[in-house]
């Protein structure tokens, strides 16, 4: 298709050449359907809505005249040939819409038309002047603008003369023109043509083709532009949605890679991984995987970056697969995270449904619708691997949810069972690619036991550790501890703590042994200290007797001395 | 018996119709003096001089002057006409010009059919 720019409701196609007057248009008020015909339908024309039984034709002009008279003050119409009005006022009612108020107040006419073939016999010429009646009746009675004809194919088995039939068809329908209304004819799906009795003939300006298709037992709807005479339109197959919500078709086309990015880094939630990344977090708007087998604790790591969102007062979706969310919430107490607050809060919604209640089309559809209505600024898709359909397709489906995501801006967290990224056990294909960033978990088994260790494998645009992390989740949150890696290799759980208490206790006894030798040491030194003592004492011992000698021999030799001289001079005295 | 004076309420026809077993009460609707809607009224007057004599009124509808009465009678054809009584309601399409189809339609067991018959091949043209 062309472009996505949505024209404004009335507004007319961007390539209509200056000086020619546009092709007016009204909207329908059905969410993308005016996006792919660039404003709705053609104004004042008759377009035709076909399909197979059950296809939500009526539904889809229900819609169309309901959000005229509610939203753009345009009174309507329904000629219903097929239900009562007091059916189709409850066949919608369970949409929220309040036909019965609406005509209270003159928005809108609704007409049954029965058409009993047995109770009316033929006998002569006639014509549907009294349908043209019973019409103008209602479109003059509320000024109406919008009308509605479903299924008018019905009057084919009411009545024998086709000729005449088509006849008064043609006239309808160029009545219609005249009077300016837009209007939807519905038409039942015919053999080899759009509609049983052939209505495209008539109805040429605008036909939709509703499409209600069953591929391995899941029914997705698809709606398709056919024809739109003097107006550009998108051409594809798109799925449209009916819910308790109405009915929407969702223009899912791949996006360019043309994506402006928030600014910013978001908390994980966890400390440990935080400080893993080296900003201190995941880039917003990114795309993460935390990939793993079942019970290594993706919905667990999610929780914690929902919470640390929710408590940012951010908003935050979660589309959950394999479990309500309630159990959710329960489970993440488990680890001291209170979710349901937030959601009281109205920051987080969790949207479960079962991978199988959808086609990937309609569940990606669903995703769109609901994300653009709660504008949430985290996605958590949970687990993006229990959606299944063929490999071409879910690669596809995947590329488009992920480009939705990141157009949008939004962080998405995706997990997935299948460690190696892929989505299937059969294919290659994978989605790691396109992720910006890829958490694996991964369950160490060693020693009769399991433990959780978590690898940061890649994240686009920042640094990021290398290394391998044991998580552990306690009351207290998930905790991240450094696994143990050394010359035996890596170890996790008891092995680590095995490992590191013989660790511990090598140091101890290496501490001991040198404390040992220390004072070993200490004990030589200090002998050596004594014996130099002793030593020092015998010297001192030594010289004091030297001393002692060395005096006497001073004082032996004074006596000797003074002796002589008493001798001489004894003898001298004499002489 | 009404006549060919269209009126807008068939509630005391409708009263008058209980009181007498097989009494006919017809409604013609019509839009407008259209070629069509001048047979049907012709051929239902003479048909009914013929077969009903006595026994019916017929109350004519153009729906040009009144619009609103169409959905009362899930009236889609024109002209229109609708057996009110004797119960069931039957509706006849067309210009009743065949009258074969008109006895059938109105379930009158014709008295003295092989007469009129070829009467009413006259003037169905």
């Amino acid at each position: 298709m062309a472009s996505e720019s949505a024209s404004p409701p009335q507004g007319t196609p961007k390539d209509a050449s200056k000086g020619v007057p546009a092709l007016a248009k009204v909207a329908t008020g059905i969410d993308g359907f005016d996006t792919i015909t660039f404003g709705g339908l053609p104004k004042g024309r008759p377009s035709l809505v076909c399909g197979a039984a059950g296809c939500g034709k009526t539904l889809f002009a229900t819609t169309f005249l309901v959000n005229g008279a509610t939203r753009f003050g345009e009174p309507g119409v329904f000629m219903s040939f097929e239900e009562r009005a007091d059916d189709l006022v409850a066949n919608v009612a369970s949409l929220g819409y309040d036909l019965d108020g609406l005509v209270a107040q003159g928005k809108l006419a609704i007409d049954h038309i029965r058409v009993e073939r047995s109770e009316i016999e033929e006998t002569g010429e006639y014509d549907l002047e009294g349908l043209f009646i019973r019409l103008g009746f209602a479109v003059d009675s509320i000024g109406a603008k919008r009308v509605v004809l479903d299924t008018i194919e019905t009057l084919f088995a009411g009545f024998s003369d086709e000729t005449v039939l088509r006849a008064e068809l043609r006239r309808l329908f160029g009545w219609i023109k005249d009077r300016g209304l837009t209007a939807i004819i519905t038409g039942e799906r015919g053999d080899g043509q759009l509609t049983r009795q052939g209505m495209e003939e008539y109805v040429s300006d605008c036909v939709v083709l509703l499409d209600n298709r069953v591929e391995d037992q899941i029914t997705t709807r698809r709606l398709r532009v056919v024809k739109y005479r003097g107006s550009a339109h998108g051409t594809n197959e798109y799925p449209f949605l009916i819910d308790a919500e109405g009915i929407s078709v969702l223009p899912v086309t791949a996006a360019d890679l043309d994506y402006r990015l928030p600014d910013g880094v978001a908390s994980t939630g966890i400390p440990g991984l935080d400080t893993m990344l080296e900003p201190g977090g995941f880039h917003r708007g990114t795309s993460i995987l935390v990939s793993g087998e079942s019970g290594t604790g993706k919905t667990m790591i999610t929780s914690s970056m929902v919470d640390a969102a929710c408590a940012r007062g951010e908003r935050c979706m979660s589309f959950v697969f394999e479990e309500s969310g309630d159990q959710i919430i329960r489970n993440a107490r488990s680890i001291g995270l209170d979710l349901a607050r937030h959601v009281e809060a109205g920051l987080l919604r969790f949207e479960a449904a079962r991978p199988s209640l959808y086609g990937l089309e309609m569940h990606l559809a669903r995703m769109h619708r609901d994300i653009d209505r709660f504008a949430p600024s985290v996605v958590v898709v949970d687990p993006l691997s229990a959606l299944r359909g063929p490999p071409a397709e879910l690669q596809a489906t995947m590329l488009r949810m992920v480009d939705m995501l990141k157009s949008r801006g939004i962080t998405s967290v995706f997990t997935s069972l299948r460690e190696d990224g892929s989505l299937d056990h059969d294919s290659n294909i994978g989605v790691s690619s396109l992720m910006d960033a890829w958490i694996k978990l991964l369950n160490v088994e060693a020693n009769g036991e399991r433990s959780r260790t978590l690898y940061v494998i890649k994240a686009r645009g920042m640094r990021h550790s290398n290394q391998v992390r044991e998580f552990s989740m306690s009351g207290d949150g998930i905790a991240l501890v450094d696994a143990y890696i050394g010359p035996a290799g890596v170890l996790t759980g008891t092995a680590r703590i095995v490992q590191e208490a013989e660790e511990a206790a090598a140091g101890l006894r290496r501490e001991q042994e040198s404390r040992r030798r220390r004072r070993e040491a200490e004990r030589r030194r200090q002998s050596l200290e004594r014996q130099i003592d002793e030593l020092r004492a015998t010297l001192e011992v030594a010289a004091e007797e030297e001393a002692v000698l060395l005096s006497e021999d001073e004082m032996r030799e004074a006596m000797l001395t003074s002796e002589r001289r008493i001798l001489s001079t004894r003898r001298g005295g004499t002489q | 018996m009404s006549g060919s004076e269209p009126t807008e309420d068939g509630l005391d026809a409708d009263a008058a119709g209980m009181v007498e077993e097989g009494h006919y009460h017809l409604r013609l609707y019509v839009a407008g003096q259209t070629a069509k809607s001048l047979t049907a009224m012709a051929n239902l007057k003479r048909f009914c001089e013929e077969h009903l004599a006595g026994h019916y009124d017929i109350e004519v509808i153009d729906l040009m002057k009144n619009p609103q009465l169409a959905a009362g009678d899930q009236i889609l054809a024109i002209p229109t006409l609708v057996r009110r009584l004797p119960a069931p309601l039957k509706r006849i399409i067309g210009d009743l010009s065949n009258t074969e189809k008109v006895l059938v339609g109105l379930d009158i067991r014709p008295q003295n059919l092989a007469e009129t018959n070829p009467a009413a091949k006259v003037d169905g043209v």
